[in-house]
């Protein structure tokens, strides 16, 4: 069974907003691997334990990414895959030729059984790539999964995926395929200080975003602007009895803002 | 003349809400619009749904339907729209954002060699330029894009571009066959509730509480009060990380994305991520009893009380209110 999962560099959630020219300034940001992709990851070592083979983590980005991608070899990955891109490229790549060029990556250094990457980057939150990898790569994929049954036998694998309204949704698949993991697939583990030692042995193949035949010209967006949310002028504050309280928000609710 | 096809979603029988708005602004921006829909739902309620799509401008109306489509088949829907997309030689595709259509649309983007832009909150056409704005990091910031060329794929955040007057006839209905085949096929769901509440990313309004709720079974309370105003229950990220409340109802960067016409946010102090999820809200009432809590700066209104008092007190005051009008 071989494994590769995609993985994001994305800014902290704590992140306060400062743009320059081209988009967010990333000086002094802090960044680290996206949340949801803690999810593959997990997904990721846990398989590969269980079904023997290999766990490959690639990212797309300039030198900072492979951080993010020590952060999974810390947590147990065999080893990584860099589409290393400048700083410039990587914000000039959209989601298309993102997937375009980490498609072109999962070819070259595959084939791999099962594709795994988080639903979502909490950065341009596009929720985008896995999908179009997997269109990319002509395989079928299921996103927002929140459970994963694999039989490596028989290829067969079944996802259940959420909808709306806590519900979801079952499917059924087989390898090769794509999986967009959600919150509530697994618990990620901590990476163990022995793992984060063995990391920094695991080896990291550098592929350059010009020998996978991919360029920023691939992109089908170009940004015009950026720009901040409006300030919100300061708002009410009521006090007073519960009562009073209640009173004032409806009353405020029905005569000032009329939504009620 | 650019043509646009839009996908629409159902529910009880009519085409939602935000399904619409996408028909009604692209209408506005002088475009020729069609609608497609899928499914059963879409077939037995063909007329009503005619009626909808046409009211808010579009022309034609496309169903497609096969024993499949009870269920989302994202081979199929992919395979039918590209092909009833490439026939029409239609330049734009939208859909409102929504769990089904944030699936669907990067798969359309490259099969139909397009670009993508997804949860946008505006979308603009000038002759053969289109431009969308859309919020990054959970709208700490917004970035407006432009596609290079045609095709342009895209999902609109609900609530965002509002509804036309209406008035349009009805359009024509077209019956179209499904293509394509399930290479991941949905074969059932599970824990479906028939709620009357409406969904968190498409509410107008919202009540959402934080980890002051104490307990799972005092979201009653908060429950209370969102049907009394026909509201969508949301939670803050503590709520759901201390077994309070399922994830499916989490409002935040983790979490849903929501953009409601009022936002009640009950004990919740106002994490940097959470409000990144709720702040385009355009009316915001904050209940806490921490007057420093970082919610109140976000807050149109600001109620300085517990929760187990103010909650109760103001499901009182709306049912008077709403009883008498």
């Amino acid at each position: 069974m071989k494994i590769a999962v995609l993985v994001k560099q994305t800014p902290d959630t704590e992140t306060k907003a400062k743009l320059n020219a081209t988009g967010l300034d990333s000086t002094g940001l802090k960044f680290i691997l996206n949340p949801y992709d803690e999810f593959a990851v997990e997904e990721a070592i846990k398989l590969r334990d269980a079904l023997k083979g290999e766990a490959v983590v690639i990212s797309l980005g300039p030198d900072r990414v492979v951080e993010a991608m020590r952060t999974a070899l810390a947590m147990g990955c065999d080893s990584a895959i860099h589409v290393q891109t400048s700083e410039d490229d990587a914000k000039a790549l959209d989601s298309y030729a993102t997937a375009k060029a980490l498609a072109a990556a999962i070819k070259q250094k595959g084939p791999f059984d099962l594709i795994l990457c988080g639903k979502q980057a909490i950065d341009d939150d596009a929720m985008a790539v896995p999908q179009m990898v997997a269109a990319f790569l002509e395989i079928p994929r299921v996103t927002v999964v929140t459970k994963l049954e694999i039989d490596a036998a028989s290829k067969k694998v079944k996802a259940n995926r959420a909808v709306e309204g806590g519900a979801e949704e079952q499917s059924e698949l087989n390898l090769p395929c794509l999986i967009a993991a959600h919150k509530g697939l697994n618990n990620p583990r901590y990476a163990s200080l022995p793992g984060i030692m063995k990391a920094k042995q695991k080896k990291v193949d550098v592929l350059p975003l010009a020998t996978l035949g991919v360029s920023a010209a691939d992109s089908k967006l170009k940004a015009v602007s950026f720009e901040l949310p409006p300030d919100k002028p300061a708002g009410k504050i009521f006090k007073g009895t519960p009562e009073e309280l209640a009173q004032q928000i409806v009353s405020a609710l029905r005569n000032e803002a009329k939504i009620i | 003349m650019a043509k646009a096809l839009v996908l629409v979603e159902i529910k009880n029988g009519k085409i939602k809400k935000s399904s619409l708005e996408g028909i009604s602004h692209l209408k506005k921006q002088g475009l020729d619009v069609d609608a497609i829909a899928f499914g059963p739902e879409a077939e037995s309620s063909s007329a009503e749904l005619a009626k909808n799509a046409g009211s808010q401008g579009a022309a034609n109306l496309f169903l497609v339907n096969s024993p499949d489509l009870n269920f989302y088949q994202a081979d199929l829907y992919a395979e039918s729209i590209k092909a009833q997309f490439t026939k029409g030689a239609y330049q734009i595709l939208v859909a409102a954002s929504s769990t089904l259509t944030r699936d669907l649309f990067p798969t359309l983007a490259v099969q139909l060699n397009g670009g993508l832009a997804t949860d946008c909150v505006s979308l603009d056409v000038a002759g053969a330029v289109v431009t969308v704005k859309k919020p990054m990091l959970a709208g700490k910031y917004f970035a407006k894009y432009e596609f290079k060329a045609p095709p342009a794929i895209i999902t609109i955040r609900p609530n965002v571009l509002g509804l036309g007057t209406g008035g349009g006839a009805d359009a024509k209905i077209e019956k179209i066959a499904a293509t394509g085949t399930c290479r991941a096929k949905t074969t059932g769901i599970q824990g479906q509730t028939s709620s009357a509440r409406p969904e968190l990313t498409e509410a107008e309004r919202i009540v959402s509480a934080g980890r002051s709720i104490k307990a799972a079974e005092n979201f009653k309370m908060i429950e209370e009060l969102a049907d009394t105003i026909g509201a969508a229950v949301g939670a803050s990220r503590a709520a759901v990380d201390a077994g309070f409340a399922p994830h499916s109802r989490q409002v935040g960067q983790t979490g849903k994305t929501v953009n409601p016409v009022l936002y009640i946010a009950c004990g919740i102090s106002g994490a940097i991520q959470h409000l990144a999820g709720m702040k385009t809200s355009k009316i915001i009432v904050a209940i806490n009893t921490d007057p420093e809590a970082p919610i109140f700066q976000k807050a149109d209104y600001g109620a300085i009380g517990d929760i187990f008092q103010v909650v109760p007190a103001l499901v009182k005051e709306f049912k008077k209110l709403l009883s008498a009008s």
